[in-house]
Protein backbone atom coordinates (compact mmCIF):
# COMPACT_ATOMS: atom_id res chain seq x y z
CA UNK A 1 0.00 0.00 0.00
CA UNK A 2 2.81 2.29 -0.57
CA UNK A 3 3.24 2.62 3.40
CA UNK A 4 6.28 0.72 3.70
CA UNK A 5 7.84 1.00 7.25
CA UNK A 6 11.31 0.49 8.04
CA UNK A 7 12.59 -2.99 8.82
CA UNK A 8 15.05 -1.99 11.84
CA UNK A 9 12.29 0.10 13.58
CA UNK A 10 9.88 -2.61 12.83
CA UNK A 11 11.89 -5.21 13.93
CA UNK A 12 12.60 -2.82 17.39
CA UNK A 13 8.24 -2.52 17.91
CA UNK A 14 8.99 -6.75 17.89
CA UNK A 15 10.83 -6.91 20.06
CA UNK A 16 8.68 -5.23 23.01
CA UNK A 17 6.65 -7.70 22.79
CA UNK A 18 7.19 -10.33 25.46
CA UNK A 19 7.73 -13.89 25.56
CA UNK A 20 7.39 -13.46 21.78
CA UNK A 21 10.52 -14.50 19.28
CA UNK A 22 9.86 -13.12 15.83
CA UNK A 23 10.81 -15.59 13.06
CA UNK A 24 13.02 -13.08 11.00
CA UNK A 25 16.25 -13.38 8.82
CA UNK A 26 18.45 -12.72 11.73
CA UNK A 27 17.23 -16.16 13.56
CA UNK A 28 16.12 -17.89 10.07
CA UNK A 29 19.45 -17.90 9.09
CA UNK A 30 21.12 -18.78 12.82
CA UNK A 31 18.44 -21.65 13.02
CA UNK A 32 19.05 -23.32 9.44
CA UNK A 33 20.75 -26.31 10.26
CA UNK A 34 18.88 -26.85 13.77
CA UNK A 35 15.60 -26.59 11.68
CA UNK A 36 16.60 -28.80 8.66
CA UNK A 37 17.58 -31.47 11.15
CA UNK A 38 13.68 -31.33 12.69
CA UNK A 39 12.62 -31.00 9.22
CA UNK A 40 14.56 -34.48 8.23
CA UNK A 41 12.49 -36.27 11.48
CA UNK A 42 9.27 -36.19 8.87
CA UNK A 43 10.80 -39.53 7.25
CA UNK A 44 10.51 -42.55 9.14
CA UNK A 45 13.63 -43.82 8.41
CA UNK A 46 15.40 -40.48 10.07
CA UNK A 47 13.46 -41.07 13.19
CA UNK A 48 14.68 -44.37 13.53
CA UNK A 49 18.40 -43.47 13.15
CA UNK A 50 18.13 -40.22 15.30
CA UNK A 51 16.53 -42.24 18.30
CA UNK A 52 19.76 -45.01 17.81
CA UNK A 53 21.72 -42.53 18.71
CA UNK A 54 20.87 -38.76 18.81
CA UNK A 55 24.52 -37.33 19.09
CA UNK A 56 25.70 -39.46 16.28
CA UNK A 57 22.26 -38.27 14.23
CA UNK A 58 22.97 -34.61 15.02
CA UNK A 59 26.45 -35.06 13.20
CA UNK A 60 24.91 -35.05 10.33
CA UNK A 61 24.25 -31.22 10.41
CA UNK A 62 26.68 -28.65 10.82
CA UNK A 63 24.95 -26.89 14.35
CA UNK A 64 26.80 -25.18 17.03
CA UNK A 65 27.67 -26.90 20.56
CA UNK A 66 24.84 -24.77 22.23
CA UNK A 67 22.11 -25.76 19.55
CA UNK A 68 23.25 -29.63 19.86
CA UNK A 69 22.78 -28.99 23.53
CA UNK A 70 19.38 -27.47 23.19
CA UNK A 71 18.28 -30.64 21.13
CA UNK A 72 19.87 -33.54 23.47
CA UNK A 73 18.05 -31.81 26.45
CA UNK A 74 14.69 -30.86 24.88
CA UNK A 75 14.97 -26.97 25.95
CA UNK A 76 12.49 -25.69 23.94
CA UNK A 77 12.66 -22.22 24.49
CA UNK A 78 16.50 -22.77 23.91
CA UNK A 79 15.95 -23.70 20.81
CA UNK A 80 13.84 -21.10 19.75
CA UNK A 81 16.09 -18.22 21.21
CA UNK A 82 19.20 -20.15 19.13
CA UNK A 83 16.96 -19.79 15.86
CA UNK A 84 14.88 -22.79 16.04
CA UNK A 85 11.03 -22.29 14.74
CA UNK A 86 7.62 -23.83 16.54
CA UNK A 87 6.97 -25.77 13.10
CA UNK A 88 9.90 -27.49 13.22
CA UNK A 89 10.64 -28.13 16.49
CA UNK A 90 7.40 -29.09 16.84
CA UNK A 91 8.44 -32.22 14.31
CA UNK A 92 10.89 -33.08 17.02
CA UNK A 93 8.05 -32.80 19.58
CA UNK A 94 5.84 -35.02 17.32
CA UNK A 95 8.88 -37.95 17.07
CA UNK A 96 9.19 -37.95 20.70
CA UNK A 97 4.98 -38.34 21.15
CA UNK A 98 4.57 -34.67 22.42
CA UNK A 99 1.83 -32.32 21.26
CA UNK A 100 1.60 -28.90 20.76
CA UNK A 101 0.19 -28.35 23.89
CA UNK A 102 2.58 -30.56 25.95
CA UNK A 103 5.27 -28.23 24.62
CA UNK A 104 3.30 -25.20 24.95
CA UNK A 105 3.03 -26.25 28.28
CA UNK A 106 6.87 -26.48 29.02
CA UNK A 107 7.57 -23.33 27.40
CA UNK A 108 5.68 -21.38 29.10
CA UNK A 109 6.76 -22.91 32.39
CA UNK A 110 3.79 -24.50 33.34
CA UNK A 111 2.47 -27.41 34.43
CA UNK A 112 0.11 -30.20 31.61
CA UNK A 113 -2.47 -29.58 33.87
CA UNK A 114 -2.17 -26.02 34.56
CA UNK A 115 -1.99 -24.89 31.28
CA UNK A 116 -4.51 -27.04 29.92
CA UNK A 117 -6.64 -25.51 32.12
CA UNK A 118 -5.95 -21.82 31.32
CA UNK A 119 -7.00 -22.84 27.65
CA UNK A 120 -10.07 -24.13 28.44
CA UNK A 121 -11.17 -21.23 30.51
CA UNK A 122 -10.08 -18.87 27.48
CA UNK A 123 -6.61 -18.72 27.41
CA UNK A 124 -3.72 -16.28 28.34
CA UNK A 125 -5.67 -12.64 28.12
CA UNK A 126 -3.75 -10.11 26.21
CA UNK A 127 -4.38 -7.85 29.45
CA UNK A 128 -0.94 -7.57 30.93
CA UNK A 129 0.94 -9.20 27.58
CA UNK A 130 1.68 -7.28 24.94
CA UNK A 131 5.05 -4.82 26.12
CA UNK A 132 8.03 -6.10 27.89
CA UNK A 133 7.27 -2.78 29.95
CA UNK A 134 4.67 -5.23 31.91
CA UNK A 135 6.66 -8.02 32.30
CA UNK A 136 9.28 -6.35 34.75
CA UNK A 137 8.52 -9.11 37.58
CA UNK A 138 9.71 -11.91 34.64
CA UNK A 139 12.82 -10.57 33.28
CA UNK B 1 -17.91 -19.11 -17.61
CA UNK B 2 -16.90 -19.75 -14.19
CA UNK B 3 -17.49 -18.04 -10.80
CA UNK B 4 -16.76 -17.14 -7.35
CA UNK B 5 -19.75 -18.10 -5.63
CA UNK B 6 -19.26 -17.96 -1.97
CA UNK B 7 -15.72 -17.94 0.65
CA UNK B 8 -15.73 -19.80 3.73
CA UNK B 9 -13.00 -18.96 6.33
CA UNK B 10 -11.87 -21.70 9.25
CA UNK B 11 -8.83 -22.26 11.62
CA UNK B 12 -6.93 -25.24 10.50
CA UNK B 13 -5.60 -27.00 13.88
CA UNK B 14 -3.98 -29.94 13.62
CA UNK B 15 -5.40 -31.46 16.95
CA UNK B 16 -9.04 -31.09 15.14
CA UNK B 17 -8.04 -33.56 12.33
CA UNK B 18 -6.31 -35.77 15.24
CA UNK B 19 -9.93 -35.54 17.01
CA UNK B 20 -11.78 -36.79 13.63
CA UNK B 21 -8.77 -39.39 12.59
CA UNK B 22 -9.30 -40.96 16.15
CA UNK B 23 -13.20 -40.50 16.36
CA UNK B 24 -13.27 -38.36 19.15
CA UNK B 25 -15.65 -35.81 17.89
CA UNK B 26 -18.41 -36.48 20.57
CA UNK B 27 -16.20 -35.89 23.99
CA UNK B 28 -17.18 -33.24 25.92
CA UNK B 29 -14.24 -31.41 25.09
CA UNK B 30 -14.47 -31.54 21.30
CA UNK B 31 -18.37 -31.85 20.97
CA UNK B 32 -19.49 -27.87 20.32
CA UNK B 33 -16.51 -27.72 17.95
CA UNK B 34 -18.06 -29.56 15.61
CA UNK B 35 -21.70 -29.24 15.99
CA UNK B 36 -20.88 -25.45 15.47
CA UNK B 37 -20.00 -27.23 11.96
CA UNK B 38 -22.69 -29.39 10.64
CA UNK B 39 -24.78 -26.12 9.28
CA UNK B 40 -21.26 -25.34 7.55
CA UNK B 41 -21.84 -29.31 6.23
CA UNK B 42 -25.22 -28.95 5.63
CA UNK B 43 -23.99 -26.00 3.37
CA UNK B 44 -21.48 -26.92 1.26
CA UNK B 45 -23.69 -29.96 0.38
CA UNK B 46 -26.29 -28.17 -1.27
CA UNK B 47 -23.51 -25.11 -2.87
CA UNK B 48 -21.92 -28.60 -4.71
CA UNK B 49 -18.77 -26.50 -5.46
CA UNK B 50 -16.74 -27.86 -8.60
CA UNK B 51 -13.67 -26.46 -7.30
CA UNK B 52 -12.27 -25.32 -3.79
CA UNK B 53 -9.47 -22.70 -4.21
CA UNK B 54 -8.23 -23.26 -0.91
CA UNK B 55 -5.50 -20.75 0.86
CA UNK B 56 -3.74 -22.31 3.49
CA UNK B 57 0.05 -22.12 4.97
CA UNK B 58 2.38 -25.22 4.49
CA UNK B 59 3.71 -25.82 8.29
CA UNK B 60 7.28 -26.71 7.06
CA UNK B 61 5.90 -30.14 4.99
CA UNK B 62 5.88 -29.13 1.28
CA UNK B 63 8.18 -26.17 1.74
CA UNK B 64 11.45 -26.15 4.23
CA UNK B 65 13.95 -23.22 4.88
CA UNK B 66 15.02 -24.21 1.72
CA UNK B 67 12.85 -22.52 -0.74
CA UNK B 68 9.93 -20.05 0.97
CA UNK B 69 7.99 -18.82 -1.58
CA UNK B 70 5.60 -15.78 -0.47
CA UNK B 71 2.45 -17.48 -2.67
CA UNK B 72 2.36 -20.80 -4.18
CA UNK B 73 -0.11 -22.13 -6.76
CA UNK B 74 -0.83 -25.68 -6.73
CA UNK B 75 -1.18 -26.38 -10.17
CA UNK B 76 -0.74 -30.49 -10.51
CA UNK B 77 -3.11 -33.44 -11.55
CA UNK B 78 -2.97 -34.51 -7.18
CA UNK B 79 -1.62 -33.78 -3.61
CA UNK B 80 -0.71 -36.61 -1.45
CA UNK B 81 -0.93 -36.72 1.86
CA UNK B 82 2.28 -35.19 3.85
CA UNK B 83 3.81 -37.41 6.69
CA UNK B 84 4.36 -34.51 9.48
CA UNK B 85 6.21 -36.91 12.04
CA UNK B 86 3.04 -38.98 12.83
CA UNK B 87 2.19 -40.46 9.23
CA UNK B 88 -0.01 -38.98 6.88
CA UNK B 89 -3.51 -38.34 7.79
CA UNK B 90 -5.93 -41.08 7.37
CA UNK B 91 -8.06 -38.83 4.24
CA UNK B 92 -8.52 -39.13 0.30
CA UNK B 93 -5.61 -37.92 -1.84
CA UNK B 94 -6.34 -34.08 -2.82
CA UNK B 95 -8.02 -33.82 -6.29
CA UNK B 96 -6.28 -30.78 -8.39
CA UNK B 97 -7.80 -28.86 -11.63
CA UNK B 98 -4.96 -27.86 -13.33
CA UNK B 99 -7.03 -26.20 -16.23
CA UNK B 100 -8.45 -23.79 -13.69
CA UNK B 101 -5.53 -23.35 -11.80
CA UNK B 102 -2.40 -22.59 -14.50
CA UNK B 103 -5.06 -19.85 -15.83
CA UNK B 104 -5.07 -18.88 -12.47
CA UNK B 105 -1.50 -18.66 -12.43
CA UNK B 106 -1.03 -16.65 -15.95
CA UNK B 107 -3.89 -14.25 -15.25
CA UNK B 108 -2.16 -13.15 -12.03
CA UNK B 109 1.30 -13.40 -12.65
CA UNK B 110 -0.23 -10.95 -16.17
CA UNK B 111 -1.96 -8.85 -13.01
CA UNK B 112 1.38 -8.21 -11.32
CA UNK B 113 1.66 -11.07 -8.77
CA UNK B 114 4.51 -12.72 -8.92
CA UNK B 115 2.89 -16.61 -8.10
CA UNK B 116 5.33 -19.46 -7.59
CA UNK B 117 3.96 -22.39 -9.67
CA UNK B 118 3.67 -25.65 -7.83
CA UNK B 119 3.82 -29.30 -9.70
CA UNK B 120 4.44 -31.28 -7.33
CA UNK B 121 3.06 -30.68 -3.71
CA UNK B 122 2.29 -32.62 -0.53
CA UNK B 123 -0.33 -31.00 1.38
CA UNK B 124 -0.63 -30.96 5.34
CA UNK B 125 -2.92 -30.17 8.14
CA UNK B 126 -3.41 -26.78 7.01
CA UNK B 127 -5.26 -27.61 4.02
CA UNK B 128 -7.11 -31.21 5.24
CA UNK B 129 -8.18 -29.82 8.31
CA UNK B 130 -10.66 -27.06 6.59
CA UNK B 131 -11.65 -30.14 3.77
CA UNK B 132 -12.68 -32.46 7.22
CA UNK B 133 -14.45 -29.89 9.52
CA UNK B 134 -16.67 -28.57 5.87
CA UNK B 135 -17.02 -32.26 4.69
CA UNK B 136 -16.89 -34.27 7.28
CA UNK B 137 -14.93 -38.44 6.18
CA UNK B 138 -15.60 -39.02 2.68
CA UNK B 139 -14.56 -41.61 0.51
CA UNK B 140 -13.45 -39.06 -1.93
CA UNK B 141 -13.52 -35.44 -1.59
CA UNK B 142 -16.63 -34.08 -3.66
CA UNK B 143 -15.07 -31.23 -5.42
CA UNK B 144 -11.19 -30.56 -6.93
CA UNK B 145 -9.13 -28.08 -4.73
CA UNK B 146 -6.29 -25.55 -5.90
CA UNK B 147 -3.79 -25.43 -2.94
CA UNK B 148 -2.84 -21.71 -2.54
CA UNK B 149 0.17 -21.59 0.05
CA UNK B 150 1.09 -18.29 1.77
CA UNK B 151 4.17 -17.93 3.84
CA UNK B 152 3.55 -16.80 7.17
CA UNK B 153 5.97 -18.49 8.70
CA UNK B 154 8.84 -17.01 8.14
CA UNK B 155 9.01 -12.49 8.82
CA UNK B 156 7.75 -10.82 6.52
CA UNK B 157 4.71 -12.71 5.57
CA UNK B 158 2.48 -10.98 2.67
CA UNK B 159 0.70 -7.83 4.00
CA UNK B 160 -2.81 -8.17 4.89
CA UNK B 161 -3.57 -5.54 1.75
CA UNK B 162 -1.45 -7.41 -0.62
CA UNK B 163 -3.75 -10.40 0.48
CA UNK B 164 -6.86 -8.55 -0.51
CA UNK B 165 -5.96 -7.63 -3.75
CA UNK B 166 -4.87 -11.22 -4.67
CA UNK B 167 -7.97 -12.45 -3.64
CA UNK B 168 -9.39 -9.73 -6.62
CA UNK B 169 -6.79 -10.96 -8.84
CA UNK B 170 -7.94 -14.29 -8.64
CA UNK B 171 -11.44 -13.63 -8.67
CA UNK B 172 -10.83 -11.65 -11.98
CA UNK B 173 -8.96 -14.90 -13.17
CA UNK B 174 -11.51 -16.95 -12.18
CA UNK B 175 -13.79 -14.85 -13.67
CA UNK B 176 -12.64 -15.05 -17.35
CA UNK B 177 -11.90 -18.73 -17.16
CA UNK B 178 -13.73 -20.13 -20.24
CA UNK B 179 -15.33 -22.99 -19.02
CA UNK B 180 -18.02 -23.62 -16.34
CA UNK B 181 -16.81 -23.80 -12.75
CA UNK B 182 -18.91 -22.85 -9.77
CA UNK B 183 -15.92 -21.94 -7.13
CA UNK B 184 -15.62 -21.81 -3.37
CA UNK B 185 -12.81 -20.13 -1.63
CA UNK B 186 -11.36 -21.40 1.24
CA UNK B 187 -8.99 -18.65 3.67
CA UNK B 188 -7.97 -20.66 6.23
CA UNK B 189 -5.71 -20.07 9.90
CA UNK B 190 -6.13 -17.85 13.16
CA UNK B 191 -8.04 -16.83 15.16
CA UNK B 192 -5.62 -15.59 17.81
CA UNK B 193 -3.28 -18.08 19.19
CA UNK B 194 0.85 -18.38 19.96
CA UNK B 195 2.21 -21.68 20.18
CA UNK B 196 5.90 -20.71 21.28
CA UNK B 197 7.72 -19.04 23.81
CA UNK B 198 6.42 -17.58 27.41
CA UNK B 199 3.63 -16.23 25.51
CA UNK B 200 1.95 -19.19 24.08
CA UNK B 201 -1.64 -19.81 25.06
CA UNK B 202 -2.83 -16.58 24.49
CA UNK B 203 -6.42 -15.75 22.91
CA UNK B 204 -7.87 -12.11 22.10
CA UNK B 205 -11.52 -12.45 21.88
CA UNK B 206 -12.04 -9.20 21.86
CA UNK B 207 -9.78 -8.75 19.37
CA UNK B 208 -11.27 -11.50 16.96
CA UNK B 209 -14.55 -10.14 17.61
CA UNK B 210 -13.88 -6.98 16.18
CA UNK B 211 -11.95 -9.00 13.10
CA UNK B 212 -14.75 -11.17 12.21
CA UNK B 213 -16.95 -7.93 12.26
CA UNK B 214 -14.84 -5.84 10.02
CA UNK B 215 -14.65 -8.94 7.62
CA UNK B 216 -18.16 -9.36 7.14
CA UNK B 217 -18.44 -5.23 6.77
CA UNK B 218 -16.33 -3.31 6.26
CA UNK B 219 -13.03 -5.24 4.95
CA UNK B 220 -10.95 -2.48 3.44
CA UNK B 221 -10.56 -1.67 6.92
CA UNK B 222 -8.83 -4.83 7.68
CA UNK B 223 -6.49 -4.67 4.45
CA UNK B 224 -4.96 -1.42 7.19
CA UNK B 225 -3.80 -3.83 9.80
CA UNK B 226 -0.07 -4.23 10.77
CA UNK B 227 1.89 -7.45 11.10
CA UNK B 228 3.07 -5.76 14.17
CA UNK B 229 -0.63 -5.40 15.52
CA UNK B 230 -1.32 -9.20 14.49
CA UNK B 231 1.12 -10.69 16.20
CA UNK B 232 0.55 -8.22 19.62
CA UNK B 233 -2.99 -8.67 19.75
CA UNK B 234 -3.17 -11.95 17.88
CA UNK B 235 -0.36 -14.10 18.91
CA UNK B 236 2.61 -14.92 16.90
CA UNK B 237 0.59 -17.44 14.83
CA UNK B 238 -2.46 -15.08 14.83
CA UNK B 239 -0.67 -13.67 11.80
CA UNK B 240 -2.14 -16.54 9.88
CA UNK B 241 -5.22 -14.26 9.65
CA UNK B 242 -4.00 -12.22 6.60
CA UNK B 243 -4.61 -15.61 4.72
CA UNK B 244 -8.59 -15.02 5.34
CA UNK B 245 -7.79 -11.72 3.66
CA UNK B 246 -7.47 -13.48 0.03
CA UNK B 247 -10.52 -15.30 0.50
CA UNK B 248 -12.41 -11.38 1.44
CA UNK B 249 -10.85 -9.83 -1.62
CA UNK B 250 -11.99 -12.42 -4.08
CA UNK B 251 -16.15 -11.87 -2.84
CA UNK B 252 -18.21 -8.72 -3.48
CA UNK B 253 -17.42 -5.79 -0.66
CA UNK B 254 -21.24 -6.31 0.37
CA UNK B 255 -20.97 -10.15 0.46
CA UNK B 256 -24.05 -11.81 2.64
CA UNK B 257 -22.92 -13.35 6.09
CA UNK B 258 -24.74 -16.51 5.90
CA UNK B 259 -23.06 -18.10 8.81
CA UNK B 260 -20.64 -17.46 11.49
CA UNK B 261 -19.18 -19.43 14.93
CA UNK B 262 -16.42 -18.81 17.50
CA UNK B 263 -14.87 -21.37 19.86
CA UNK B 264 -12.19 -21.38 22.04
CA UNK B 265 -10.16 -23.31 22.69
CA UNK B 266 -9.18 -26.00 20.43
CA UNK B 267 -6.06 -27.09 21.63
CA UNK B 268 -4.28 -23.58 21.89
CA UNK B 269 -6.26 -21.81 19.45
CA UNK B 270 -9.19 -19.75 18.55
CA UNK B 271 -11.64 -21.54 16.10
CA UNK B 272 -12.94 -18.67 14.03
CA UNK B 273 -15.45 -19.60 10.86
CA UNK B 274 -17.77 -17.87 8.54
CA UNK B 275 -19.32 -18.13 5.15
CA UNK B 276 -19.81 -15.09 3.29
CA UNK B 277 -21.83 -15.60 -0.22
CA UNK B 278 -21.26 -13.02 -3.48
CA UNK B 279 -24.28 -11.41 -4.08
CA UNK B 280 -23.53 -11.34 -8.22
Amino acid sequence: MGEQENIADIQEAFEDIPGTLLFDAKRSRMGYHLNMFCMSLMKAENRQAFKADEGKYLDRFPMTQDQRKAILDRDWNAMLRLGGNIYYTSKLAASDGLTFQNIAAIMTGSTQEDYAKMMASGGRPVGGNRSKSEWTDRG
Amino acid sequence: MARIIAGVTTSHVPAIGAAIDLHKTNEPYWKPLFKGYEPSKKWLAETKPDVVILVYNDHASAFSLEIIPTFALGCAEEFPIADEGWGPRPVPIVKGDPDLAWHIAQSTILDEFDMTIVNKMEVDHGLTVPLSLLCGEPKEWPFKVIPLCVNVIQYPPPTAHRCYMLGRAIRKAVESFDQDRRVVIFGTGGMSHQLQSARAGLINKEFDARFLDQFAADPEALTRITHLELVREAGSEGIELVMWLVMRGALDADAKEVYRFYHVPASNTAVGHMILENRR
